[in-house]
């Protein structure tokens, strides 16, 4: 689903991000992105999101090979990758509906689909009864979720979260794991970078380890 | 599918425009400011071009615009100057003529000039009988010209003018005038433009973080435009209908002193209002330059609102 051909990124006048990375993530797998800080998982994760495009290499996402990805097209590609983060990006002048609504009114579904499929992933996150509240009167953890539940109401086939439970604690950011692994369940792909070893590590699934921009260690 | 599509898309397009809208209702002060100085600018050609309009109708009011007045010898009795009279009359390419003898010429320019006690110390009447000629008004230049010359011919006449000059000197000043209005409608349409870019580029930047956000889960260029697009479609459309207000307004208040000043003169002259071209093309013009400035601002920063 996603591979990686010895893929380097190097920003101008700095050292290079990635250097030489290759790997690959199968359909319907899940796994987490390991490093310490500025090992460069953010930088993976923005080249899969198409955020940023590597200098070297070959990202292949669904077969797509997105260095030959023109620009106009970026959008429609972004709709097949749900991504979360670290501090939610969600937009605090619209109800907790409206944000999740979001991906689906930009790719134009019907007034009733919307509601519905909302409703669905605010219900499946555990946030039914919340969708007219602002998210600034809910707690990290809420928001959180309703970055996720904007993020998977278009039914991606991939999720890409960046350090998802990096302001949570240990209780939420299991809660939070859970619901990744419950979306992993039905068939879409996880991919998570967190630096939380303690948490990680009680979990059955792959670890690719960067170090400096290279793949460190790469085992279930 | 593909109807249900076309239905979703034009949905969205009533919503974000209404929204859009809304969006200017919930800051009344912001939004009228910008709408008054969309509007005085819109206001200002327009209302110059009622004025030149004005103008041009009461050009075309004189009717005699190219009429020929024939001085007569002063040997030439009223009696002969007459006859003569009748017998223009029958030429082909005149349409009215009329005989002022040189008393009815004295009597008239007394009454009009107000010069009255100064023509009472003169010994004798200085002014020659007329006779009035009103050509026909479809004529060439050069067919009035070759009338002039043979009206002049004429041994009763002392001599033939054409009352040409000072309507061809109004018209070149009214010609003047709509170059400059022109001019001056380009400019302030510029104006316009540069206003409502200008403000939807604050939105834009106000917006930042949502632009950002849009554009991450899947939102086309298309798709952040058009809200923006909307709202500089809504100033200027707003801006417009302002200014044709304030149009009204001001016609209104002079148009109470014209008409005095009309029936001062003896004149059939109203005030033209140009009320319904007005109530169309202004709100359209706004609503035009309104969406191109938004246009403009909107690919200049849009652009450079990506994620990060």
């Amino acid at each position: 689903m996603i591979r990686f051909e010895q893929v380097y990124k190097r920003y101008e006048g700095q050292q290079e991000a990635l250097s030489g990375l290759s790997f690959e993530l199968l359909s319907g797998e899940m796994a987490f992105l390991t490093g310490h800080s500025g090992a460069g998982k953010s930088t993976l994760l923005k080249l899969i999101a198409l955020i940023e495009r590597c200098s070297h290499g070959q990202v292949i996402v669904n077969n797509q090979n997105l260095s030959r990805l023109p620009k106009w097209k970026i959008p429609y590609y972004r709709r097949k990758i749900g991504l979360v983060f670290q501090d939610h990006n969600l937009l605090h002048d619209r109800t907790v509906f409206d944000n999740v609504a979001l991906p689906l009114i930009i790719a134009g579904e019907n007034h009733r689909e919307i509601g519905r499929r909302v409703r669905a992933a605010l219900d499946k996150v555990g946030l039914l009864g919340k969708e007219r509240n602002l998210p600034i009167a809910l707690s990290g953890g809420e928001q959180q979720r309703v970055g996720i539940a904007r993020a998977v109401v278009n039914r991606p086939p991939v999720l890409l979260a960046d350090e998802p439970t990096g302001n949570l604690d240990p209780e939420l950011s299991r809660e939070i794991m859970h619901l990744f692994e419950q979306f992993n369940q039905v068939g879409v792909t996880v991919f998570i970078a967190s630096h939380d070893q303690d948490l990680i590590s009680q979990l059955p699934y792959r670890h690719i380890t960067l170090q400096q921009g290279r793949l460190a260690e790469n085992h279930s | 599918m593909k109807l249900l599509n076309i239905h979703n898309y034009l949905l969205r397009h009533v919503q974000v425009m209404l929204s859009s809208l809304g969006e200017l209702w919930r800051q009344p002060v912001a939004t009228s400011m910008t709408l008054l100085v969309i509007g005085i600018a819109l206001l200002l050609p327009a209302g110059l071009f009622v004025i030149l309009k004005n103008v041009e109708q009461v050009s075309g009011e004189w009717q005699h615009a190219n009429r020929i007045s024939l001085f007569l010898q002063d040997e030439i009795s009223d009696k002969r100057g007459e006859q003569l009279a009748e017998q223009l009359k029958t030429w082909p390419d005149i349409v009215d003529v009329s005989f002022q003898s040189a008393q009815q010429s004295l009597n008239e320019f007394r009454e009009i000039s107000g010069l009255e006690s100064l023509l009472d110390t003169l010994p004798e009447n200085p002014l020659p009988a007329v006779i009035i000629i009103e050509p026909e008004e479809e004529q060439q230049q050069e067919a009035i010209e070759a009338l002039l010359k043979r009206l002049d011919a004429l041994p009763e006449v002392d001599l033939a003018q054409l009352d040409m000059q000072w309507l061809q000197r109004l018209r070149s000043i009214n010609e003047t005038g709509q170059r400059g209005i022109s001019i001056l409608a380009i400019l302030l349409s510029l104006s316009v433009l540069l206003v409502i870019g200008n403000t939807i580029r604050l939105a834009i930047l106000n917006r930042q973080t949502e632009i950002r956000v849009i554009k991450l889960v899947g939102g086309t260029n298309t798709f952040v435009r058009r809200p923006f697009l909307y709202t500089g479609m809504w100033y200027g459309f707003l801006g417009g209908v302002l200014a044709w207000i304030a149009l009204l307004i001001s016609l209104l208040i002079i148009s109470g002193p014209i008409d005095e000043l009309a029936a001062l003169y003896d004149s059939q002259f109203t005030l033209k209002w140009f009320g319904g071209q007005m109530l169309f093309s202004l709100p359209i013009c706004g609503l035009l330059l309104g969406v191109m400035g938004a246009w403009l601002a909107v690919s200049r920063h849009l652009n450079a609102i990506e994620p990060s």
